[in-house]
Protein backbone atom coordinates (compact mmCIF):
# COMPACT_ATOMS: atom_id res chain seq x y z
CA UNK A 1 0.00 0.00 0.00
CA UNK A 2 2.82 2.19 0.82
CA UNK A 3 4.91 2.12 -2.10
CA UNK A 4 1.46 2.58 -4.45
CA UNK A 5 1.48 5.82 -1.73
CA UNK A 6 4.93 6.65 -3.04
CA UNK A 7 4.18 6.23 -7.22
CA UNK A 8 1.18 7.95 -6.59
CA UNK A 9 2.72 11.07 -5.41
CA UNK A 10 5.02 10.89 -7.93
CA UNK A 11 2.28 10.72 -10.38
CA UNK A 12 0.85 13.60 -8.78
CA UNK A 13 4.13 15.29 -9.00
CA UNK A 14 3.36 15.32 -12.28
CA UNK A 15 0.12 16.78 -11.79
CA UNK A 16 1.09 19.59 -10.07
CA UNK A 17 2.25 21.65 -12.68
CA UNK A 18 -0.80 21.90 -15.08
CA UNK A 19 -2.94 24.40 -13.82
CA UNK A 20 -4.95 22.32 -12.30
CA UNK A 21 -5.67 23.45 -8.20
CA UNK A 22 -8.05 20.95 -7.49
CA UNK A 23 -5.92 18.00 -8.12
CA UNK A 24 -3.12 19.28 -6.71
CA UNK A 25 -5.36 20.09 -3.42
CA UNK A 26 -6.53 16.65 -2.85
CA UNK A 27 -3.08 14.93 -3.85
CA UNK A 28 -1.59 17.40 -0.97
CA UNK A 29 -4.08 16.52 1.35
CA UNK A 30 -4.10 12.99 0.68
CA UNK A 31 -0.14 12.97 1.07
CA UNK A 32 -1.14 14.88 4.60
CA UNK A 33 -3.77 12.47 5.68
CA UNK A 34 -1.91 9.44 4.79
CA UNK A 35 1.69 11.03 6.58
CA UNK A 36 -0.43 11.37 10.04
CA UNK A 37 -2.50 8.36 9.26
CA UNK A 38 -0.26 5.99 11.63
CA UNK A 39 -0.55 8.81 14.62
CA UNK A 40 -4.04 9.15 14.41
CA UNK A 41 -5.31 5.48 14.14
CA UNK A 42 -2.49 4.51 16.89
CA UNK A 43 -4.07 6.97 19.42
CA UNK A 44 -8.00 6.13 18.38
CA UNK A 45 -6.93 2.23 18.85
CA UNK A 46 -4.92 3.53 22.56
CA UNK A 47 -8.39 4.64 23.49
CA UNK A 48 -10.18 1.28 22.81
CA UNK A 49 -10.24 -2.59 23.95
CA UNK A 50 -8.21 -4.63 21.90
CA UNK A 51 -11.00 -6.78 20.27
CA UNK A 52 -12.88 -3.16 19.28
CA UNK A 53 -9.75 -1.64 18.16
CA UNK A 54 -8.25 -4.60 15.89
CA UNK A 55 -12.02 -4.99 14.46
CA UNK A 56 -12.13 -1.19 13.76
CA UNK A 57 -15.18 -1.04 15.36
CA UNK A 58 -15.59 2.84 15.07
CA UNK A 59 -18.56 2.60 17.23
CA UNK A 60 -17.02 1.18 20.45
CA UNK A 61 -16.96 3.06 23.85
CA UNK A 62 -14.43 5.29 24.65
CA UNK A 63 -12.03 3.98 27.42
CA UNK A 64 -8.83 4.78 29.39
CA UNK A 65 -8.17 0.96 29.97
CA UNK A 66 -4.91 0.73 28.03
CA UNK A 67 -3.65 4.04 29.53
CA UNK A 68 -4.05 2.84 33.08
CA UNK A 69 -2.52 -0.92 32.32
CA UNK A 70 0.24 1.20 30.46
CA UNK A 71 0.69 3.63 33.37
CA UNK A 72 1.31 1.00 36.39
CA UNK A 73 3.49 -1.67 33.86
CA UNK A 74 6.56 0.53 34.11
CA UNK A 75 7.77 3.25 36.19
CA UNK A 76 7.20 5.93 33.39
CA UNK A 77 7.43 8.57 35.70
CA UNK A 78 10.70 8.07 36.21
CA UNK A 79 11.38 7.31 32.89
CA UNK A 80 10.00 11.08 32.02
CA UNK A 81 12.48 12.47 35.12
CA UNK A 82 15.53 10.42 33.17
CA UNK A 83 15.19 12.00 29.54
CA UNK A 84 14.35 15.10 31.32
CA UNK A 85 17.24 15.16 33.40
CA UNK A 86 19.15 13.95 30.10
CA UNK A 87 18.16 16.46 27.84
CA UNK A 88 18.79 19.68 30.13
CA UNK A 89 22.22 17.98 31.20
CA UNK A 90 23.53 17.51 27.20
CA UNK A 91 21.79 20.96 26.51
CA UNK A 92 23.53 22.67 29.97
CA UNK A 93 26.91 20.89 28.95
CA UNK A 94 26.48 21.98 24.89
CA UNK A 95 25.86 25.57 25.73
CA UNK A 96 29.02 25.47 27.98
CA UNK A 97 31.79 23.81 25.28
CA UNK A 98 30.16 24.78 22.13
CA UNK A 99 30.14 28.68 23.36
CA UNK A 100 33.68 28.65 24.21
CA UNK A 101 34.59 26.75 21.39
CA UNK A 102 32.70 28.68 19.04
CA UNK A 103 33.69 32.17 20.27
CA UNK A 104 38.10 30.99 20.19
CA UNK A 105 37.19 30.20 16.30
CA UNK A 106 35.10 33.05 15.33
CA UNK A 107 37.21 36.41 17.34
CA UNK A 108 40.34 34.99 18.23
CA UNK A 109 43.60 34.59 15.49
CA UNK A 110 46.14 32.06 16.56
CA UNK A 111 48.36 29.59 14.44
CA UNK A 112 46.62 26.27 14.02
CA UNK A 113 43.10 27.63 13.98
CA UNK A 114 41.97 26.52 10.35
CA UNK A 115 43.65 23.19 11.13
CA UNK A 116 41.76 22.36 14.38
CA UNK A 117 38.61 24.10 13.02
CA UNK A 118 38.35 21.25 10.21
CA UNK A 119 39.19 18.88 13.21
CA UNK A 120 36.21 19.97 14.52
CA UNK A 121 34.35 19.52 11.28
CA UNK A 122 35.39 16.07 10.89
CA UNK A 123 33.69 15.44 13.66
CA UNK A 124 30.53 15.70 12.35
CA UNK A 125 31.16 12.31 10.24
CA UNK A 126 32.55 10.50 13.29
CA UNK A 127 28.57 9.82 14.53
CA UNK A 128 28.49 9.06 18.31
CA UNK A 129 25.89 6.26 16.61
CA UNK A 130 28.63 4.58 15.05
CA UNK A 131 30.99 4.88 17.91
CA UNK A 132 29.13 2.90 20.59
CA UNK A 133 31.61 -0.22 20.76
CA UNK A 134 34.63 1.87 22.07
CA UNK A 135 32.46 4.69 23.64
CA UNK A 136 30.99 1.70 25.82
CA UNK A 137 34.42 1.18 27.04
CA UNK A 138 35.47 4.53 27.41
CA UNK A 139 32.50 5.30 29.07
CA UNK A 140 33.03 2.18 31.65
CA UNK A 141 36.56 3.42 32.53
CA UNK A 142 35.37 6.68 33.52
CA UNK A 143 33.01 4.89 35.92
CA UNK A 144 30.10 6.25 34.35
CA UNK A 145 28.10 3.11 33.17
CA UNK A 146 24.31 3.23 33.47
CA UNK A 147 24.50 7.05 34.51
CA UNK A 148 22.73 10.17 33.19
CA UNK A 149 25.96 11.33 32.43
CA UNK A 150 27.35 8.72 30.71
CA UNK A 151 24.46 8.98 28.43
CA UNK A 152 24.71 12.91 28.02
CA UNK A 153 28.90 13.45 28.08
CA UNK A 154 29.77 11.77 24.42
CA UNK A 155 27.05 14.54 23.08
CA UNK A 156 28.11 17.93 25.26
CA UNK A 157 30.97 18.84 22.21
CA UNK A 158 29.47 19.20 19.72
CA UNK A 159 30.87 19.68 16.32
CA UNK A 160 27.94 20.96 14.87
CA UNK A 161 26.96 23.51 18.15
CA UNK A 162 30.75 24.82 17.33
CA UNK A 163 30.01 25.77 14.03
CA UNK A 164 26.51 27.38 14.34
CA UNK A 165 27.87 29.44 17.19
CA UNK A 166 31.06 30.55 15.42
CA UNK A 167 29.19 31.58 12.69
CA UNK A 168 26.55 33.34 15.36
CA UNK A 169 29.19 35.19 16.88
CA UNK A 170 30.86 36.04 13.47
CA UNK A 171 28.36 38.42 12.63
CA UNK A 172 28.19 40.59 15.68
CA UNK A 173 29.63 43.86 14.60
CA UNK A 174 32.67 45.09 16.41
CA UNK A 175 31.76 48.01 17.41
CA UNK A 176 29.79 46.40 19.83
CA UNK A 177 32.84 44.25 21.02
CA UNK A 178 34.85 47.86 21.19
CA UNK A 179 32.52 50.01 23.34
CA UNK A 180 32.54 47.10 26.12
CA UNK A 181 36.09 46.76 26.05
CA UNK A 182 36.16 50.66 26.38
CA UNK A 183 33.83 50.33 29.61
CA UNK A 184 36.59 47.79 30.81
CA UNK A 185 34.91 44.27 30.28
CA UNK A 186 38.16 41.50 30.03
CA UNK A 187 37.49 39.07 27.00
CA UNK A 188 35.39 36.28 29.25
CA UNK A 189 32.98 39.39 30.05
CA UNK A 190 32.65 40.64 26.68
CA UNK A 191 31.19 37.14 25.36
CA UNK A 192 29.02 37.34 28.84
CA UNK A 193 27.93 40.62 27.96
CA UNK A 194 28.02 41.03 24.06
CA UNK A 195 28.23 38.11 22.50
CA UNK A 196 25.70 35.40 24.09
CA UNK A 197 23.06 38.14 24.25
CA UNK A 198 23.40 38.79 20.83
CA UNK A 199 23.46 34.89 19.71
CA UNK A 200 20.41 34.70 21.18
CA UNK A 201 17.61 32.95 18.84
CA UNK A 202 20.80 30.85 17.74
CA UNK A 203 20.63 29.81 21.45
CA UNK A 204 17.39 29.08 20.92
CA UNK A 205 17.10 27.12 17.76
CA UNK A 206 20.05 25.10 18.82
CA UNK A 207 18.54 24.40 22.47
CA UNK A 208 14.96 23.34 20.45
CA UNK A 209 17.13 20.97 18.02
CA UNK A 210 18.81 19.43 20.69
CA UNK A 211 15.87 18.62 22.79
CA UNK A 212 13.99 17.07 20.37
CA UNK A 213 17.25 15.07 18.83
CA UNK A 214 18.01 14.08 22.61
CA UNK A 215 14.64 13.37 23.57
CA UNK A 216 14.06 11.37 20.94
CA UNK A 217 17.97 9.28 21.17
CA UNK A 218 17.69 5.90 21.69
CA UNK A 219 20.86 3.51 20.16
CA UNK A 220 23.15 5.12 22.62
CA UNK A 221 21.71 5.04 25.96
CA UNK A 222 20.56 1.57 25.47
CA UNK A 223 23.87 0.25 25.23
CA UNK A 224 24.83 2.25 28.06
CA UNK A 225 21.94 2.13 30.20
CA UNK A 226 21.37 -1.30 32.70
CA UNK A 227 18.55 -0.24 34.98
CA UNK A 228 15.13 1.60 35.31
CA UNK A 229 17.11 4.66 37.55
CA UNK A 230 18.73 5.81 34.44
CA UNK A 231 16.80 4.80 31.63
CA UNK A 232 15.18 7.45 29.58
CA UNK A 233 11.86 7.15 27.96
CA UNK A 234 12.96 5.62 24.45
CA UNK A 235 14.37 2.49 26.03
CA UNK A 236 11.91 2.06 28.71
CA UNK A 237 9.17 2.13 25.95
CA UNK A 238 11.61 -0.43 23.78
CA UNK A 239 11.44 -2.73 26.32
CA UNK A 240 7.86 -2.33 26.82
CA UNK A 241 6.99 -2.72 23.51
CA UNK A 242 9.17 -5.61 22.87
CA UNK A 243 7.64 -8.41 20.92
CA UNK A 244 8.47 -10.89 23.54
CA UNK A 245 7.14 -9.08 26.61
CA UNK A 246 3.57 -10.06 25.22
CA UNK A 247 2.16 -6.83 25.74
CA UNK A 248 -1.50 -6.41 23.97
CA UNK A 249 -0.72 -3.66 21.00
CA UNK A 250 -3.19 -1.43 22.23
CA UNK A 251 -1.43 -0.70 25.48
CA UNK A 252 1.61 -0.23 23.50
CA UNK A 253 0.03 2.39 21.71
CA UNK A 254 -1.14 4.07 24.66
CA UNK A 255 2.31 3.90 25.82
CA UNK A 256 3.35 5.08 23.31
CA UNK A 257 1.16 8.02 23.24
CA UNK A 258 2.07 8.83 26.77
CA UNK A 259 5.60 9.14 26.17
CA UNK A 260 5.25 11.02 22.65
CA UNK A 261 2.62 13.53 24.46
CA UNK A 262 4.86 15.95 25.76
CA UNK A 263 7.31 16.67 22.35
CA UNK A 264 4.39 16.44 20.54
CA UNK A 265 2.29 18.86 22.78
CA UNK A 266 5.29 21.09 22.42
CA UNK A 267 5.69 21.03 18.61
CA UNK A 268 2.10 21.32 17.89
CA UNK A 269 2.11 24.95 20.09
CA UNK A 270 5.59 26.11 18.66
CA UNK A 271 5.41 24.47 15.26
CA UNK A 272 6.47 27.42 13.34
CA UNK A 273 9.31 28.46 15.50
CA UNK A 274 10.48 24.37 15.79
CA UNK A 275 10.74 24.20 11.68
CA UNK A 276 12.63 27.74 12.11
CA UNK A 277 14.71 25.53 14.62
CA UNK A 278 15.12 22.39 12.44
CA UNK A 279 16.21 24.74 9.73
CA UNK A 280 18.65 27.19 11.34
CA UNK A 281 20.55 24.20 12.55
CA UNK A 282 20.16 21.95 9.79
CA UNK A 283 22.14 19.39 10.89
CA UNK A 284 21.26 17.43 14.05
CA UNK B 1 54.85 49.46 20.50
CA UNK B 2 55.68 46.47 18.17
CA UNK B 3 56.54 44.19 21.15
CA UNK B 4 53.61 45.06 23.38
CA UNK B 5 51.70 44.01 20.02
CA UNK B 6 53.69 40.67 19.77
CA UNK B 7 52.73 40.91 23.13
CA UNK B 8 49.03 41.40 22.24
CA UNK B 9 48.93 38.84 19.81
CA UNK B 10 50.57 35.95 22.27
CA UNK B 11 47.69 36.53 24.80
CA UNK B 12 44.84 36.05 21.95
CA UNK B 13 46.64 32.86 20.72
CA UNK B 14 47.12 31.72 24.63
CA UNK B 15 43.40 33.29 25.11
CA UNK B 16 41.78 30.90 21.51
CA UNK B 17 43.87 27.91 23.05
CA UNK B 18 42.27 28.29 26.35
CA UNK B 19 38.71 28.44 25.52
CA UNK B 20 39.19 25.94 22.63
CA UNK B 21 40.88 23.30 25.68
CA UNK B 22 37.28 22.02 26.94
CA UNK B 23 35.73 21.24 23.58
CA UNK B 24 38.82 19.80 21.99
CA UNK B 25 39.42 17.34 25.00
CA UNK B 26 35.92 16.46 25.04
CA UNK B 27 36.21 15.47 21.02
CA UNK B 28 39.12 13.72 21.35
CA UNK B 29 38.16 11.56 24.27
CA UNK B 30 34.69 10.28 22.85
CA UNK B 31 35.07 10.79 18.83
CA UNK B 32 39.01 11.12 17.67
CA UNK B 33 40.44 8.39 20.36
CA UNK B 34 37.20 6.07 19.71
CA UNK B 35 37.97 6.06 16.12
CA UNK B 36 41.77 5.26 16.84
CA UNK B 37 40.64 2.57 19.23
CA UNK B 38 38.32 1.00 17.25
CA UNK B 39 41.05 0.99 14.30
CA UNK B 40 43.25 -0.62 16.92
CA UNK B 41 41.53 -3.18 18.42
CA UNK B 42 40.23 -4.37 14.74
CA UNK B 43 43.70 -6.04 14.62
CA UNK B 44 43.45 -7.85 17.49
CA UNK B 45 41.81 -11.64 17.93
CA UNK B 46 38.93 -11.63 20.20
CA UNK B 47 39.11 -12.62 23.92
CA UNK B 48 38.17 -16.15 25.40
CA UNK B 49 37.98 -17.81 28.50
CA UNK B 50 40.99 -20.36 26.65
CA UNK B 51 42.93 -17.70 24.82
CA UNK B 52 44.14 -14.35 25.22
CA UNK B 53 43.59 -11.39 22.48
CA UNK B 54 46.53 -11.24 19.91
CA UNK B 55 47.48 -9.35 17.37
CA UNK B 56 46.04 -10.99 13.59
CA UNK B 57 46.51 -8.10 11.37
CA UNK B 58 43.75 -8.08 8.57
CA UNK B 59 42.11 -11.21 9.34
CA UNK B 60 39.18 -9.65 11.03
CA UNK B 61 38.51 -7.89 7.54
CA UNK B 62 39.30 -11.07 5.76
CA UNK B 63 36.96 -12.71 7.96
CA UNK B 64 34.66 -10.09 7.39
CA UNK B 65 35.06 -10.24 3.65
CA UNK B 66 34.46 -13.89 3.24
CA UNK B 67 31.66 -14.03 5.17
CA UNK B 68 28.37 -14.34 3.21
CA UNK B 69 26.12 -12.38 6.29
CA UNK B 70 27.89 -9.20 5.78
CA UNK B 71 27.79 -9.16 1.77
CA UNK B 72 23.93 -9.41 2.38
CA UNK B 73 23.89 -6.43 5.70
CA UNK B 74 26.00 -4.54 3.24
CA UNK B 75 23.67 -5.27 -0.30
CA UNK B 76 20.64 -4.32 2.79
CA UNK B 77 22.18 -1.09 3.57
CA UNK B 78 23.12 -0.33 0.35
CA UNK B 79 19.45 -1.06 -1.59
CA UNK B 80 17.82 0.85 2.37
CA UNK B 81 19.92 4.35 1.19
CA UNK B 82 19.49 3.36 -2.50
CA UNK B 83 15.79 3.45 -2.21
CA UNK B 84 14.86 5.93 0.76
CA UNK B 85 17.47 8.95 -0.12
CA UNK B 86 15.35 9.43 -4.04
CA UNK B 87 12.10 9.01 -2.85
CA UNK B 88 12.82 10.99 0.46
CA UNK B 89 13.99 13.84 -1.49
CA UNK B 90 11.40 13.13 -4.27
CA UNK B 91 8.31 13.41 -1.84
CA UNK B 92 10.04 16.50 0.14
CA UNK B 93 10.55 18.52 -2.76
CA UNK B 94 6.69 17.84 -3.65
CA UNK B 95 5.73 18.59 -0.05
CA UNK B 96 7.44 21.81 0.13
CA UNK B 97 6.34 22.87 -3.04
CA UNK B 98 2.32 22.13 -1.59
CA UNK B 99 3.17 23.61 1.63
CA UNK B 100 4.76 26.64 -0.66
CA UNK B 101 1.44 27.20 -2.48
CA UNK B 102 -1.34 29.43 -1.88
CA UNK B 103 -3.16 26.23 -1.11
CA UNK B 104 -6.33 25.91 1.34
CA UNK B 105 -5.03 24.37 4.62
CA UNK B 106 -1.49 25.06 4.17
CA UNK B 107 -0.09 25.33 7.27
CA UNK B 108 -2.05 22.27 8.70
CA UNK B 109 -0.21 20.26 5.27
CA UNK B 110 2.98 21.70 7.02
CA UNK B 111 2.24 20.15 10.54
CA UNK B 112 0.83 17.04 8.83
CA UNK B 113 4.02 16.58 6.86
CA UNK B 114 6.82 17.33 9.87
CA UNK B 115 4.84 15.55 12.75
CA UNK B 116 6.65 12.18 11.75
CA UNK B 117 10.12 13.76 12.21
CA UNK B 118 9.64 15.00 16.17
CA UNK B 119 8.36 11.52 16.93
CA UNK B 120 11.50 9.21 17.91
CA UNK B 121 11.99 6.42 16.34
CA UNK B 122 10.73 3.49 18.38
CA UNK B 123 7.62 5.32 19.16
CA UNK B 124 7.14 5.35 15.15
CA UNK B 125 7.94 1.50 15.15
CA UNK B 126 4.77 1.34 17.48
CA UNK B 127 2.93 3.02 15.38
CA UNK B 128 3.79 0.96 12.26
CA UNK B 129 3.10 -2.29 13.99
CA UNK B 130 -0.51 -1.47 13.60
CA UNK B 131 0.03 -1.48 10.21
CA UNK B 132 2.05 -4.59 9.92
CA UNK B 133 0.64 -6.67 12.03
CA UNK B 134 -0.23 -10.24 9.80
CA UNK B 135 -3.75 -10.70 9.86
CA UNK B 136 -5.22 -8.01 11.99
CA UNK B 137 -2.99 -5.23 10.69
CA UNK B 138 -4.90 -2.08 9.17
CA UNK B 139 -2.97 -3.13 5.74
CA UNK B 140 -4.30 -6.55 5.47
CA UNK B 141 -7.48 -5.52 6.86
CA UNK B 142 -7.70 -2.83 3.48
CA UNK B 143 -6.08 -5.42 1.52
CA UNK B 144 -8.65 -8.06 2.91
CA UNK B 145 -11.49 -6.03 2.22
CA UNK B 146 -10.45 -6.76 -1.78
CA UNK B 147 -10.19 -10.59 -0.89
CA UNK B 148 -6.15 -10.32 -0.61
CA UNK B 149 -4.38 -12.79 1.48
CA UNK B 150 -2.89 -11.41 4.54
CA UNK B 151 0.69 -10.60 4.68
CA UNK B 152 3.38 -11.13 6.84
CA UNK B 153 5.10 -8.47 6.29
CA UNK B 154 7.91 -7.93 8.64
CA UNK B 155 8.64 -11.98 8.94
CA UNK B 156 9.32 -12.79 5.17
CA UNK B 157 12.17 -12.15 3.62
CA UNK B 158 10.94 -10.75 0.27
CA UNK B 159 9.00 -7.73 2.27
CA UNK B 160 11.03 -7.29 5.42
CA UNK B 161 13.35 -4.82 4.80
CA UNK B 162 10.67 -2.97 2.76
CA UNK B 163 8.88 -2.44 5.42
CA UNK B 164 11.81 -0.53 7.25
CA UNK B 165 12.13 1.67 3.87
CA UNK B 166 8.94 2.70 4.04
CA UNK B 167 8.66 3.62 7.85
CA UNK B 168 11.84 5.26 7.39
CA UNK B 169 10.92 7.79 4.15
CA UNK B 170 7.70 8.36 6.26
CA UNK B 171 9.86 9.64 9.29
CA UNK B 172 12.79 11.95 7.25
CA UNK B 173 10.89 13.01 3.86
CA UNK B 174 9.13 16.26 6.14
CA UNK B 175 12.49 16.71 7.71
CA UNK B 176 13.63 17.66 4.46
CA UNK B 177 11.10 19.19 3.49
CA UNK B 178 11.84 22.19 5.82
CA UNK B 179 15.14 23.11 3.38
CA UNK B 180 13.25 22.66 0.64
CA UNK B 181 10.29 25.12 1.63
CA UNK B 182 13.57 27.52 2.89
CA UNK B 183 14.90 27.79 -0.13
CA UNK B 184 11.45 28.21 -2.44
CA UNK B 185 11.14 31.44 -0.03
CA UNK B 186 14.26 32.45 -1.65
CA UNK B 187 13.42 32.68 -5.07
CA UNK B 188 12.24 35.94 -6.34
CA UNK B 189 8.79 35.86 -7.45
CA UNK B 190 9.78 37.74 -10.65
CA UNK B 191 11.42 34.99 -12.14
CA UNK B 192 7.92 33.42 -11.87
CA UNK B 193 6.25 36.45 -13.40
CA UNK B 194 9.12 36.94 -16.28
CA UNK B 195 8.40 32.97 -17.03
CA UNK B 196 4.74 33.56 -17.38
CA UNK B 197 5.12 36.36 -20.05
CA UNK B 198 7.26 34.22 -21.72
CA UNK B 199 4.64 31.61 -22.07
CA UNK B 200 6.56 28.73 -20.23
CA UNK B 201 4.46 26.08 -18.89
CA UNK B 202 4.51 25.46 -15.14
CA UNK B 203 6.60 22.25 -15.54
CA UNK B 204 9.31 23.97 -17.91
CA UNK B 205 9.32 27.06 -15.12
CA UNK B 206 9.75 24.45 -12.55
CA UNK B 207 12.34 22.18 -14.81
CA UNK B 208 14.60 24.58 -15.96
CA UNK B 209 13.98 27.52 -12.91
CA UNK B 210 13.47 26.01 -9.82
CA UNK B 211 15.16 23.12 -9.37
CA UNK B 212 18.59 23.93 -11.04
CA UNK B 213 18.23 26.66 -7.99
CA UNK B 214 16.97 24.05 -4.98
CA UNK B 215 20.24 21.93 -6.70
CA UNK B 216 22.23 23.17 -3.72
CA UNK B 217 19.59 22.42 -0.95
CA UNK B 218 19.08 18.84 -3.01
CA UNK B 219 23.18 18.05 -2.35
CA UNK B 220 22.69 19.29 1.41
CA UNK B 221 19.41 17.03 1.80
CA UNK B 222 21.40 14.23 0.33
CA UNK B 223 24.67 14.58 2.46
CA UNK B 224 21.94 14.48 5.16
CA UNK B 225 20.17 11.04 3.97
CA UNK B 226 23.41 9.48 3.26
CA UNK B 227 24.44 10.11 6.90
CA UNK B 228 20.96 9.14 7.85
CA UNK B 229 20.82 5.48 6.25
CA UNK B 230 23.74 4.40 8.16
CA UNK B 231 22.41 6.39 11.34
CA UNK B 232 18.72 5.04 11.33
CA UNK B 233 17.89 1.40 12.22
CA UNK B 234 16.05 2.19 16.17
CA UNK B 235 12.99 0.63 14.55
CA UNK B 236 14.48 -2.51 13.67
CA UNK B 237 14.91 -2.86 17.22
CA UNK B 238 10.73 -3.13 17.37
CA UNK B 239 10.02 -4.32 13.99
CA UNK B 240 12.20 -7.31 12.66
CA UNK B 241 15.55 -7.23 14.77
CA UNK B 242 17.20 -7.41 11.64
CA UNK B 243 15.49 -10.41 10.75
CA UNK B 244 13.64 -12.67 9.11
CA UNK B 245 16.94 -14.61 8.44
CA UNK B 246 19.30 -10.77 8.13
CA UNK B 247 16.69 -9.78 5.40
CA UNK B 248 16.42 -6.49 6.79
CA UNK B 249 20.11 -6.50 8.90
CA UNK B 250 21.63 -3.31 8.14
CA UNK B 251 25.10 -2.45 9.19
CA UNK B 252 24.75 -0.48 12.47
CA UNK B 253 22.09 -3.10 13.88
CA UNK B 254 24.84 -5.47 13.23
CA UNK B 255 27.39 -3.34 14.58
CA UNK B 256 25.65 -3.43 17.96
CA UNK B 257 24.48 -7.13 17.94
CA UNK B 258 27.88 -8.15 16.89
CA UNK B 259 29.50 -6.50 20.34
CA UNK B 260 26.42 -6.93 22.51
CA UNK B 261 24.38 -9.69 21.50
CA UNK B 262 27.51 -11.69 20.49
CA UNK B 263 30.40 -9.81 22.45
CA UNK B 264 32.78 -10.18 19.80
CA UNK B 265 34.14 -7.07 20.33
CA UNK B 266 37.35 -6.97 17.60
CA UNK B 267 35.07 -8.16 15.04
CA UNK B 268 32.54 -5.23 15.63
CA UNK B 269 35.29 -2.69 15.61
CA UNK B 270 36.22 -3.99 12.39
CA UNK B 271 32.70 -3.10 11.20
CA UNK B 272 32.72 0.39 12.83
CA UNK B 273 36.21 0.87 11.12
CA UNK B 274 34.35 0.10 7.49
CA UNK B 275 31.23 1.65 8.37
CA UNK B 276 33.40 4.66 9.49
CA UNK B 277 35.53 4.72 6.38
CA UNK B 278 32.06 4.59 4.56
CA UNK B 279 31.02 8.68 6.24
CA UNK B 280 34.62 9.44 5.65
CA UNK B 281 33.64 9.69 1.96
CA UNK B 282 30.49 10.68 2.68
CA UNK B 283 32.85 13.80 4.41
CA UNK B 284 34.96 14.12 1.05
CA UNK B 285 31.79 14.84 -0.86
CA UNK B 286 30.27 17.17 1.45
CA UNK B 287 33.28 19.51 1.48
CA UNK B 288 33.51 19.89 -2.34
CA UNK B 289 30.22 20.35 -2.67
CA UNK B 290 29.46 22.01 0.06
CA UNK B 291 32.56 24.30 0.79
CA UNK B 292 30.97 27.97 -1.28
CA UNK B 293 27.85 27.12 1.50
CA UNK B 294 29.99 26.99 4.37
CA UNK B 295 31.85 30.06 3.51
CA UNK B 296 29.04 32.01 2.97
CA UNK B 297 26.37 31.15 5.60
Amino acid sequence: MNVETTNASQGFLAGFFQEDGGLETIAAWLLAIVWISPLIFAAWASFHTASDALSFNLASPLTLVNYIEAWFDAPWIRYFFNTFALVTLILLGQFFFCTLAGYAFARFEFRGREVLFILVLMQLFILPEVLIVENYVIVSNLGLFDSILGIGVPYMASAFGIFLLRQAFKQVPKELEEAARIEGCGWLGILWRVYMPAARPTYLAYAMVSIATHWNNFLWPLVVTNSSDTRPLTVGLSLFAAPESGVSIVVISAATLMSIAPLLIAFLLFQRQFMQAFLRAGIR
Amino acid sequence: MISSDRHERRRMAMYGWMLLAPALIMLTTFAFLPTVSALWRSFFSRETSRNPSEFIGLENYTYLFQDPIFWQVATNNLIYAGVTIPVSIVIALSMALWANSKMQGRTFLRIAYFTPTMLPMIAAANLWLFFYTPDIGLIDSITGLFGAEPVNWLGQPETALWAIIVVTIWKEAGFYMIFYLAALQTIPPDLREAAIIEGASRWTYLRRIVLPLLMPTTLFVMINAMINSVKLIDHLFILTKGGPNNASKLLLYWIWETAFSYFDRPMAAALTVLVLAVLGLVAILQFRGLEGRIHYR
